[in-house]
């Protein structure tokens, strides 16, 4: 399940914008690689961040993910609910189980990124 | 890479596959925290045919078991069985394993896969001067274990009664479809279970034989993921973690198995020594204030920006307690409850406090 209404990386982020904002996610892809989520650690309000920094990281039982900032900007809101329900991440990586949203810096770094159809191929070149 | 001959079993159950120290080993099949919390409530079955087996017969097998491992083999009754470990002069730990007593002369040990052959080699070079015979009999053996508190019953049906009446670690013969097994009430998850020895050739029926039983009780296949959060909820020690050849018997919290009085053995003197005299260090369990987890490797300080302690051995999400746990050796200043103490997670230092261990213990 790729929606066509978002970029994504090759480290298995997603974004979605809307205005100014992008949504921050991992894909359905990471969480499944990942297992049983337990812990999930996301950036403070406020935090500038540039495209490729780290910007929290995601815990299953047994594995360490880090999460890395797809573009340039300040982070505005994160999701809050995680850190009671960090299985949220499992169960709807792509909607409920978002991670942070952030005001871009600068739109043109979206171009650099996969739309659904080119992150689609990446998977399966990927796992073949 | 090794296989166990249930390796393609646990392909069609969808299992995820790691190599384990050499082996191809299942870590997960529905989910770890699923898997943990069926053994804990109802029961779960693992492959662990990658565990070795050794054989140890003749006129000295006794003195000889004395000799290597620092628990008193001479207390096991025919048929029971103890946990022990062999010991290296300085008192420090080359495995830990399982003795099962098969008569006067004559025991069955069970020790780790990843060590199966150093401690082969080990025993044998200690062996001069000792009328025995040793046998490294892995290969002979696939072994399964049915771990929960449901998993007496489905053991019944396939053995008997010998399964309700066998106390916790003893052990009996039993045979399945003409083959001869061992059925021993041992684990290594905190909860009641047993573990079959069984010939290879009947391995995948047994295996599939035990899921069907246990459908009725909410049976689960499990990994070596759910192995090592229950065993650790359970504070039983992962060698080459929480115990290896730089940590002695009495620093890993295990003078219980560390008989002093019982005669001679491989480090008795320093282990006696270090007794007499105080630990400097000791194996403590502690559990997360901070938010974070604790994991293998990572750096325990006295305080924030602090002196070093040491290191975690063990640390991961506790699935039962909903906890963050870890083990760690402290110096004995601190190895105190409620001490408190801080992991350094990556960029982060983590404040945990020490803690009573076992975390969990099952209800009798």
């Amino acid at each position: 399940m790729v929606p066509n209404d978002r970029y994504y990386t090759k480290e298995h982020e997603w974004i979605k914008v809307e205005g100014e904002t992008g949504t921050i996610g991992i894909t359905d892809h990471a969480q499944k690689q990942l297992g049983d989520i337990v812990f999930v650690e996301v950036p403070e309000v406020d935090t500038e961040l540039e495209k490729g920094d780290e910007a929290g990281s995601i815990e299953s039982v047994k594995a360490v993910a880090d999460v890395f900032s797809p573009v340039s900007g300040t982070v505005t809101e994160v999701n809050e609910a995680l850190e009671d329900e960090p299985e949220l991440v499992n169960k709807d990586a792509q909607g409920e189980g978002w991670l942070f949203k952030l005001r871009l810096e600068d739109k043109s770094e979206l171009e650099g990124l996969m739309d659904a159809a080119s992150y689609e191929k990446y998977l399966e070149e990927e796992e073949g | 890479m090794k296989k166990t001959p249930l390796n393609e079993e646990h392909r069609n159950l969808g299992a995820k596959m790691v190599d384990f120290g050499g082996w191809d080993m299942p870590v997960q099949y529905s989910g770890v925290l699923e898997e943990h919390l069926a053994v804990r409530k109802k029961v779960g079955l693992f492959d662990v045919s990658h565990m070795g087996e050794f054989t140890v017969k003749g006129p000295d097998a006794l003195a000889f078991i004395q000799h290597v491992t620092c628990n008193d083999v001479a207390k096991l009754a025919h048929k029971q069985i103890h946990y022990s470990a062999f010991t290296y002069p300085e008192g420090t730990i080359v495995d830990d394993l399982l003795v099962y007593r098969q008569d006067d002369n004559e025991f069955f040990l069970v020790v780790n896969a990843a060590n199966i052959e150093k401690d082969f080699d080990w025993i044998t070079s200690q062996s001069g001067g000792f009328n025995v015979e040793l046998k490294n009999v892995s290969d002979s053996y696939a072994q399964l274990a049915v771990q929960g508190p449901e998993a007496v019953k489905i053991i019944e049906t396939l053995f008997g009664k010998v399964a309700p009446q066998m106390g916790y670690y003893w052990f009996d013969y039993v045979t399945y479809e003409g083959s001869p097994c061992i059925l021993s009430r041992t684990g290594y998850t905190g909860e009641d279970g047993f573990e079959v020895y069984c010939p290879p050739s009947v391995a995948v029926r047994l295996w599939r034989q035990m899921l069907e039983l246990g459908q009725p009780f909410g049976i689960l296949p499990c990994g070596l993921g759910a192995r090592d959060t229950l065993r650790l909820e359970a504070k039983m020690c992962l060698y080459g973690n929480d115990i290896d050849h730089t940590t002695t018997v009495l620093e890993a919290g295990l003078g219980w198995i560390c008989k002093l009085d019982k005669g001679d053995f491989i480090g008795a003197d320093i282990l006696r020594q270090q007794k007499e005299e105080g630990l400097e260090r000791k194996l403590m369990g502690f559990e997360m204030v901070d938010r974070g987890i604790a994991r293998h490797g990572y750096p325990v300080f006295s305080e924030p920006g602090g002196e070093q302690l040491g290191t975690v051995t063990s640390g991961s999400y506790a699935p039962f307690l909903e906890k963050n746990i870890g083990l760690t050796y402290l110096p004995v200043e601190k190895a105190k409850i409620g001490t408190e103490i801080f992991i350094g997670i990556r960029k982060k230092t983590a404040k945990a406090v020490v803690v009573k261990t076992p975390f969990y213990k099952r209800q009798k």
